[in-house]
């Protein structure tokens, strides 16, 4: 079955959402979810869904494997460079995730991204790890 | 306030050194820096020692000397060393002792190792998903500032080749060899548009110097180096820095620039008046956002800069002249104190191949490391 890597984002869903955080005080607002306000300092945040679209403020690409703990199971030879982007969501907050591009001559900045929800990794009792990812937005729809 | 001087200054050579371990290092470290200041252990009134790999410090009290003086330990990431400076001075300052030692010493495994991003308050998924991982925010970092202030990945690679051939200069640095501009261009693409030879590498080593009150300096030296400045800052609320899966929508600076104008205020110095600089030049990209941080020219000028060779030894703004971390490698405890060693050396005219001309007079230093911590120390002769 199909398992989310974390319960960061509304699955299974027809429209993914990343859960987040809101401070009921300064609007301060964190992903994930925090209990407590990093502008604050308080314990006063309510969960928030956050925008399914946003920009890309910046981008890299991540060509070696990650350590331990990484989880993604095409490690050593078998492994595939994955772009990183930080997406400003709205005036809302900036998230750094995954993007479902890894070149980046097909990247740029302020170029229109989407949540999507991908598979990543499958785990040992067989199950498939989903993860969260931004894609890239053409002509109005998600890429691929 | 109790002015503090820098009286001596010891190194252990920066690299890999097999068996050998940190507390080995520490010690020859320590004894170089004593002997620079014409001194023995039993004079030293209290340290403060810094290490990543090493539990405690202070066991390098059994190497040199079971004196039974304070010795305490500092952790502070890539701001480790920089740390037991500020508290080793500021310790003086308070009457702790009249003389006292900042040691740093590491030893990191190679290749890779297990992590754990719950250590540093971010959820074990952020490693899993293969966000853990610093080199990426740096390459995320430097791919906007290239884009907003005109600065070219040729312009990062001769950023690295000018510090791995200060290196070669550096009898003591872990990359000794120049690398042509081509080839780090070429090197494997680590995180775009960061290729492999542009970013330092964790190895071996240790570095210490020797700090006290500056009317009593005189006693030990005819060179004394005083240290100006000496501040630390974290991230303030906006700024977008490493190990972090959100930001704020409206942006702040970087704790750099926070620690920097603390400290050219602290000082009494400007950015014009500093002859000799070293910055943290976890990759070349690094040193590149770092001369605009540190407040040694606007953003954008690097390009036209680094091209005129500005940033040489010979150069206005001589930057890392014995070739930084790219060239010596980032033993983390050890790191901000190479920068001291250097800075003094650079300051008494005994740098040597590496001297930058014109009897400089002004040293600054800067760190910064995760998860957005930054120190600068500004010394003067
Ligand atoms: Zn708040």
């Amino acid at each position: 079955m199909q398992k989310a890597i974390a319960d960061v984002f509304t699955w299974p869903s027809e429209a993914p959402q990343l859960i987040g955080s809101r401070c009921d005080d300064c609007g301060a607002t964190t992903f994930p979810a925090e209990e407590r306000c990093p502008r604050c300092g308080t314990a006063t945040m309510t969960e928030l869904l956050l925008p399914r679209r946003g920009t890309l403020v910046s981008f890299t690409t991540q060509g070696f494997p990650p350590i331990v703990p990484y989880a993604g199971d095409a490690t050593g030879e078998r492994f595939e460079p994955f772009g990183v982007g930080l997406v400003q969501l709205d005036d809302v907050v900036r998230v750094e995730a995954r993007l479902t591009e890894s070149d980046p001559a097909k990247l740029d900045f302020g170029m229109e991204v989407e949540l999507q929800v991908v598979p990543f990794y499958t785990d040992e009792a067989g199950d498939e790890i989903l993860t969260f990812a931004f894609a890239p937005v053409t002509d109005g729809a998600p890429s691929n | 306030m109790t002015e503090v001087a820098i009286i001596g200054v010891g190194l252990h050579p920066f690299g890999r050194f097999g068996d050998k371990t940190a507390f080995q290092m520490g010690a020859e470290a320590v004894d170089l820096a004593l002997a620079d200041a014409g001194i023995t252990w039993p004079d030293v009134h209290f340290a403060f020692g810094g290490s990543w790999e090493v539990a405690q410090t202070d066991p390098l009290t059994g190497l040199l000397g079971l004196t039974g003086i304070p010795f305490m330990n500092v952790f502070n990431a890539c701001a480790t060393a920089a740390s037991a400076i500020q508290q080793t001075a500021n310790a003086i300052r308070a009457g702790v002792g009249d003389v006292g030692v900042a040691v740093g010493l590491d030893k990191h495994p190679r290749g890779s190792f297990k992590v754990d991003p719950t250590l540093v308050n971010m959820p074990m998924w952020y490693a899993e998903n293969g966000q853990y991982v610093t080199t990426k925010f740096f390459g995320m970092k430097i791919n906007r500032y290239c884009h907003d202030h005109g600065i070219s990945q040729r312009t990062l690679a001769e950023v690295a080749a000018k510090n791995y051939r200060n290196g070669a200069l550096n009898p003591k640095a872990f990359r000794r060899k120049p690398v042509p501009t081509e080839d780090i261009l070429a090197s494997p693409m680590l995180n775009y548009p960061l290729t492999g030879a542009m970013f330092c590498a964790p190895d071996e080593g240790a570095a210490a110097v020797v700090m006290c009150r500056a009317d009593i300096a005189h006693r030990y030296t005819d060179t004394p180096v005083f240290v100006r400045a000496s501040q630390i800052r974290t991230r303030n609320y906006g700024a977008y820095e490493v190990n972090t899966s959100w930001a704020a929508v409206e942006e702040d600076v970087s704790p750099t620039v926070y620690a920097s104008r603390a400290a050219y205020e602290q000082a009494g110095i400007a950015p014009s008046d500093v002859d000799v600089v070293q910055l943290q030049d976890t990759d070349s990209g690094a040193e590149v956002i770092h001369m605009a941080e540190n407040g040694f020219c606007a953003d954008g000028e690097q390009e036209k800069l680094v091209a005129d060779g500005a940033t040489e030894i010979g150069g206005p703004l001589p930057i890392n002249t014995d070739g930084g971390l790219i060239a010596n490698g980032e033993p983390i405890g050890a790191s901000g104190l190479r920068q001291m060693h250097e800075l003094v050396l650079q300051l008494r005219g005994q740098a040597g191949d590496r001297q930058v001309p014109g009897n400089p007079k002004v040293g600054y230093a800067q760190v910064y490391g995760a998860p957005g911590t930054a120190a600068v120390t500004i010394l003067s002769r």
